[in-house]
Parts: structure tokens; C-alpha cells; sequence
């Protein structure tokens, strides 16, 4: 076994196959309804136009029932589009069946089959393209060693962990170089610690592959943190395409900015009065807005509060909580019904009770009514 | 503790008259064949009143059993039963039902239930259709096919324009018998393997078709590497227990020629089993009890082994 690893390695021929030619893919105006027994049409994906550069890591974010599975499934052919089209590079891949379109795909309960050893499961898409047995298990091997699973050849899945399990999916769905890898909830059925650990495990094969990849999440965390770039999806209507640390700075609507980040942001009504932010308390916020006089909701994200003598945000402190690094406040603002969150440096001590000041080195504020963005 | 014992007692009164039933009916039969089958020409005589009499009278060195006497305790029963022409030939007959039919059977029916599982329209139809046997009286069916294949109105005959073949009447041969009556065993099987089947086949995860799908699988090979493997406890749950149920065939053989014999008129005996033999060995007041009931013990013996042998084969390739 060792003896065959080394020749695969030595060999810098064998070692090219991991690399992958990457290729770009295209959904345009992309819609998928579904019908129930009654006839009721329920619109999983609408209207869904995206480009996914070739060779980068796709996120695509959003609550459960948003449409991301489902678009995964088109892209994957499992699903037929009721409109709009689907491009590898130049090809347009809508009609064509999914054994045709050369794509990987991870279930996310793995789907591994469980009388097959690794081994075999790993080999089962080589069988089907007729690649000489000790060709197939070379590259199994090789496989297998990308994911780090080389060891477990001969082990059934039930005997492994769900991690392991995980690795082994992504080997069988990259064996037969796919032009595309998709992933369905890939971290889901793993615990808090081999979650950390298989997200950058991803992004490693990534990188190593080079194979465009797109991956479905309902954890914004997981999303932002290996992605190139994310979709972030609602009602099966694409909000916002853009990498990570860009969708968090700059949401482009109410949505966005309420679905990321963790602590959630703050989000509390407000007035447009002849162009200047006013709290209910009466404080004036900031001032230069074009907009008509109308009502409007304010997103302050917890870190963009600063606690300052010259702030014009009162508040008084409901709870401290200290979080390592920082401390969080939950504060009460008058004429408010909903607390404040505040995370501020641990530089002074902060008592319950006690009135603070605020200034804020950014907001967002956003339509009252289609949650557009402002400012 | 005190609730625990309390249980214990429930769940005796709650198992009492199943158990009670069985005793009766079930567990004293077993017992006493087993004795009588080693008992020496034992014979059993209550119903005829001179035979007893002369049985009675028998000096007290012979043994008695449930009102019937003995010789002495060995294994001449068995000896008799492998002398017995009439037992070779059930034997041999019934080993040709069980390793012919059964396999046909759960072949046919697995090809019934994928292709069943993967349409979905008129699936019930056919469901129901393919069901209807279940429900339906052996002996009735044995009918049914007793018409289908008579000499002169036959349907079978005169739709391949064979009048005056017999298949089940005088003068057929042992080939066209059995033909006709593996033709019924197997419809007869189909319906209950096809239900088991299908709520298997049902259980299966539709992700493992998928991810064989885009993997460019082909049919035969999804048939064979992922549907059979999945179904495998299935499988061997109804090989075994159709393996058991075809070592006792007997109804079907008496539905399609009629009461009382195992074969065609003028040739009684040429589809004879052994469950049919042990019945007859029982039938006859007066004649030897022993010797059937060695023959259960025989037939009781095969099914165990050929079960044995099953459950080691299949540790290889069954999967849970």
C-alpha cells in the first residue's frame, strides 16, 4: 500500500489529473415552479441570473425554503428548469441530462453506497466510464489521499465518522473530474468541531483542484468564510451576488443585511424628516438624505456602535456580557420596545443602569416598504 | 422492582391462550411425531375395533404409545420411509418444485417490482392485479388451471391449436405435469414476493439513484450494484421463507388434479410430495404411523438444513 502511494506521487503525470480544467458557469433568467396535487404553482427559483466565474468557491446563501437546493438540482440536471437556461463555458447545458453534463455532486446526506467499501464507492464512477481496473484504482488512491482518507480504503461507511464519510462523498464526486463540483449542505450533518475543520478542508480541495464549485448553505458563517464570492438568495430571487466581506459592508437591501452577521444587526424604525435621520426620542442622527419625508428603518451592525461623550444616540445599559475580547451591551433607547446590541472594547467597565452615549462610524437605512437601501 | 414483577405476570396472562393453543396444537404434535418416529412398527388402530382387539392381546412385551403399540425403539420407521418407492419419488418431485420454482419465482417477481416501482401512473392497477392471487383460494386457482390445461377444452390447447395433448389429464407425462404445475406455483408466488418487493424497493433512498445517475450508471448496472445489494435482506427473507413454504407443497397438487390424488387418473402418485406422502402415511386407519411421522422429521431435517446453509451463504452478501 505505501510502496503504491509513493509511485503515484513520484509519478508528476499521474499527479496533473487532481487538476482540473475550470470552466465557467451561467444561469440566466433561470425559474423552476413546482405544482401541487390542487394545482397550486409554488415559484422555487425566479428569475435567477448568475455568473459563476471559472475555478472559484460559490456560496449560495439563504433561509431554508429560499430556492438554493433547488437551483443546486437544476444546475445538477436533476431538475428540469420551467424557463431560462444553464451554460458550462459556451455550452448550453438546459436539455441535457445530468450524466452528460460532466458534474460532480455531494448529497448531503453523502448518499455513499453502504454496502460498497470505500474503495468501491469511490471506483463506482469509473466503472461506468469503463477505465481499466488498475487505472481506476490508481486514481481512487490518489483520490483518496487528496481528502485524506488514503487509510480507509477498505472500510465500509458505517465505520467511519461523518466527517469522514463527508470526504469520502467529495472524493467520489471528483474522481471523474467533473466540470463542476456542486455540494448540497455540505457541513450540515457534521458536529460544531469537524465543521471548522471540513469547511477548510473544502476550500483546501478547492484550491488544489482548481474546479469551479458551488456550494448550497443555510449557515452564513460557513458561507462567508470560504466562499469567493456568495449568492445570497430569498423567495427564490437572487438579493445579491459579491464576495463575502462586501455583502456584509454594503447589503443591498433590508434582507441582506438582516440575514448576515452574527450578532444579528440592529435594526429599529426611524423618520425622514426634510432630509435629515430623526429617532423617535428626537435625536438627529445624520443628515443629507434626497429622499422624500417618510419613514425608514435603521441597520446598525453591534460593531459599528462607539461609545462617545459626543454620540447623539442615548441609551441605557440593560445587560453586559462579556464575550473574550470585547463586551457586549444590551442597551434600551427610549421609545423603543427592542434592546440594542453594542459590541465595544473592553476598555472600561460598564454597569447596568448606567446612560451611555453613541455614535456610529456607519448605518445603513433602508426603505421602510421594498427594504431598499438608502444609504 | 414490584413493577417489573407486576409486568411479568401481565404479560404471561396476555401470552396464556396463544401458548395454551400452541401447546395443543403445535408443540405436543411436534413432540409426540418426534417419539413416534422412532418408535417400531407402531401402529395405531382406535378405529378398527378387531384390529385393536388383536392388538391388545399382543403379550406385554411390546410398548405402548398414545393407544397404538411398538416393537421396539430404533430407526426402522426411516429405513421403511428410504425403502418406500412412493417417498423417493415425492422426494425427488418435491426437491424439483422448491430448486425450480422458488428461484423463477423471486427472479420473476424482483423484474415485476422494479419495473413496477419505476412507473407511476397505473402502478396501483397493477399492483392490485399482480395482488389478486394472494387472495384467491389455492384450490380455486388449482381449478382455473386444471381448466386452462384440460385435453379437450383447454384454453392452453386451443390457442396453440394442441388439442388431445394432455398436460394434467390420463396419459400425461411427468414433464407436462410438472410444467403445468410450475406454471401455478410461480404465479401463485409471484404476489406476496412482488408487495414484500415493492414496500423494499419503496425504502430505498432515492439519493442513491441519483447519485448513480449522474454518474452515468447504466441500468443493468443500478440493477445489479445498487438496487439487488439494497434489497438484499429482502431477498434472503423471502428466499428463505418461499424455500420453506415450497418443501410443503401439497394444496397446489391436490387443486389441480383433483381430490385425493397427486397425479393424473390411471398415474395417482406421479406428482406426489412429501408433505402429500406423510398425509397419506396418516390417512389409512390402521396403517403406520411411524413412517409418516419419520417422514416429517426427514422433511423437517431438509428445511433445516437448506435454512442453515442459506443463512451462512448469505452472510457474504447480504447487507444491513
Amino acid at each position: 500500500m505505501e510502496k503504491k502511494k509513493e509511485e503515484i506521487f513520484e509519478n508528476s503525470d499521474e499527479r496533473q489529473r487532481t487538476v482540473h480544467h475550470s470552466i465557467e458557469v451561467r444561469l440566466e433568467n433561470l425559474t423552476k415552479e413546482f405544482s401541487n396535487k390542487s394545482g397550486k404553482v409554488t415559484v422555487a427559483v425566479n428569475d435567477f441570473s448568475v455568473t459563476i466565474p471559472a475555478g472559484k468557491l460559490i456560496g449560495l446563501l439563504g433561509p431554508s425554503g429560499c430556492g438554493k437546493s433547488t437551483t443546486l438540482y437544476l444546475i445538477a440536471g436533476l431538475l428540469k428548469p420551467t424557463a431560462g437556461s444553464i451554460y458550462f463555458g459556451d455550452e448550453d447545458v438546459t436539455n441535457m441530462p445530468p450524466e452528460k453534463r460532466g458534474i460532480g455532486l455531494v448529497f448531503q446526506n453523502y448518499a455513499l453506497y453502504p454496502h460498497m467499501t470505500v474503495k468501491q464507492n469511490i471506483m463506482f464512477p469509473l466503472e461506468n466510464m469503463k477505465m481499466p481496473r488498475e487505472e481506476a484504482l490508481a486514481l481512487a488512491q490518489e483520490m483518496a489521499e487528496l481528502v485524506h482518507i488514503g487509510d480507509l480504503m477498505d472500510r465500509k461507511p458505517n465505520q467511519l465518522s461523518g466527517g469522514q464519510q463527508q470526504r469520502v462523498a467529495i472524493a467520489r464526486a471528483l474522481v471523474k473530474r467533473p466540470r463542476v463540483l456542486l455540494l448540497d449542505e455540505p457541513l450540515s450533518n457534521l458536529d460544531a468541531r469537524l465543521r471548522l475543520q471540513t469547511r477548510e478542508e473544502i476550500r483546501r480541495i478547492q484550491r488544489e483542484t482548481g474546479i469551479t464549485t458551488i456550494f448550497v448553505t443555510h449557515d452564513q458563517e460557513e458561507a462567508m468564510s470560504i466562499s469567493d464570492e456568495i449568492v445570497v438568495m430569498n423567495l427564490g430571487l437572487k438579493q445579491q451576488m459579491d464576495r463575502p466581506q462586501a455583502v456584509y459592508e454594503e447589503p443591498i437591501n433590508l434582507f441582506v443585511a438582516k440575514f448576515l452577521g452574527n450578532p444579528p444587526i440592529n435594526i429599529f424604525e426611524a423618520n425622514l424628516v426634510g432630509g435629515k435621520l430623526v429617532m423617535k426620542d428626537g435625536e438627529v442622527i445624520v443628515e443629507g438624505f434626497t429622499q422624500e419625508d417618510q419613514e425608514v428603518y435603521v441597520g446598525l451592525r453591534p460593531e459599528y456602535l462607539r461609545v462617545s461623550e459626543k454620540g447623539n444616540i442615548t441609551a441605557r445599559i440593560d445587560l453586559v456580557e462579556h464575550i473574550g475580547r470585547d463586551t457586549m451591551i444590551l442597551c434600551e433607547i427610549e421609545g423603543y420596545d427592542h434592546l440594542i446590541r453594542a459590541i465595544v472594547p473592553n476598555d472600561r467597565i460598564f454597569e447596568t443602569g448606567e446612560i451611555v452615549k453613541f455614535d456610529c462610524t456607519k448605518l445603513f437605512v433602508f426603505n421602510a416598504e421594498t427594504g431598499e437601501r438608502y444609504r | 422492582m414490584l413493577e417489573f414483577k407486576r409486568d411479568g405476570s401481565k404479560a404471561a396472562i396476555c401470552l396464556a391462550p396463544a401458548m395454551l393453543l400452541m401447546s395443543v396444537f403445535t408443540f405436543w404434535p411436534i413432540i409426540n411425531s418426534f417419539i413416534m418416529a422412532f418408535l417400531n412398527n407402531y401402529y395405531f388402530a382406535i378405529n378398527n375395533a378387531d384390529f385393536y382387539n388383536e392388538m391388545m392381546s399382543v403379550p406385554k412385551s411390546y410398548g405402548y404409545f398414545m393407544g397404538g403399540r411398538f416393537t421396539g425403539i430404533g430407526i426402522e420407521n426411516f429405513l421403511a420411509l428410504f425403502r418406500d418407492k412412493d417417498f423417493l419419488i415425492a422426494l425427488k418431485n418435491t426437491a424439483f418444485i422448491v430448486f425450480v420454482s422458488v428461484p423463477i419465482t423471486v427472479i420473476i417477481a424482483l423484474l415485476i417490482s422494479v419495473a413496477l416501482n419505476s412507473i407511476k401512473k397505473v402502478r396501483g392497477v397493477f399492483q392490485t392485479v399482480f395482488f389478486l392471487p394472494y387472495v384467491t383460494n389455492t384450490i380455486a386457482l388449482g381449478l382455473v388451471f386444471n381448466s386452462l390445461f384440460h385435453v379437450d377444452y383447454g384454453l392452453i390447447n386451443k390457442l396453440f391449436n394442441m388439442v388431445g395433448t394432455s398436460w394434467i389429464n390420463s396419459g400425461a407425462t411427468w414433464g407436462r405435469a410438472m410444467f403445468v404445475l410450475m406454471m401455478y406455483s410461480v404465479w401463485d408466488g409471484l404476489a406476496f414476493k412482488i408487495i414484500v418487493f415493492l414496500s423494499g424497493l419503496q425504502s430505498i433512498d432515492k439519493q442513491y439513484y441519483q447519485a448513480a445517475q449522474i454518474d452515468a450508471t447504466p441500468r443493468w448496472r443500478v440493477f445489479w450494484r445498487i438496487t439487488v445489494p439494497l434489497l438484499s435482506p429482502m431477498i434472503l427473507y423471502i428466499t428463505i421463507t418461499s424455500f420453506m413454504g415450497a418443501f410443503k407443497v401439497y394444496s397446489s397438487v391436490i387443486g389441480i388434479f383433483g381430490t385425493g390424488r397427486y397425479g393424473p387418473i390411471g398415474n395417482d402418485k406421479l406428482l406426489i410430495t412429501i408433505v402429500g406422502y406423510v398425509y397419506e402415511q396418516f390417512n389409512i386407519s390402521g396403517m403406520p404411523f411411524g413412517v409418516g411421522s419419520a417422514g416429517s422429521m426427514v422433511l423437517f431435517l431438509i428445511i433445516l438444513l437448506i435454512t442453515a446453509v442459506q443463512m451462512r451463504v448469505s452472510k457474504k452478501w447480504v447487507h444491513y
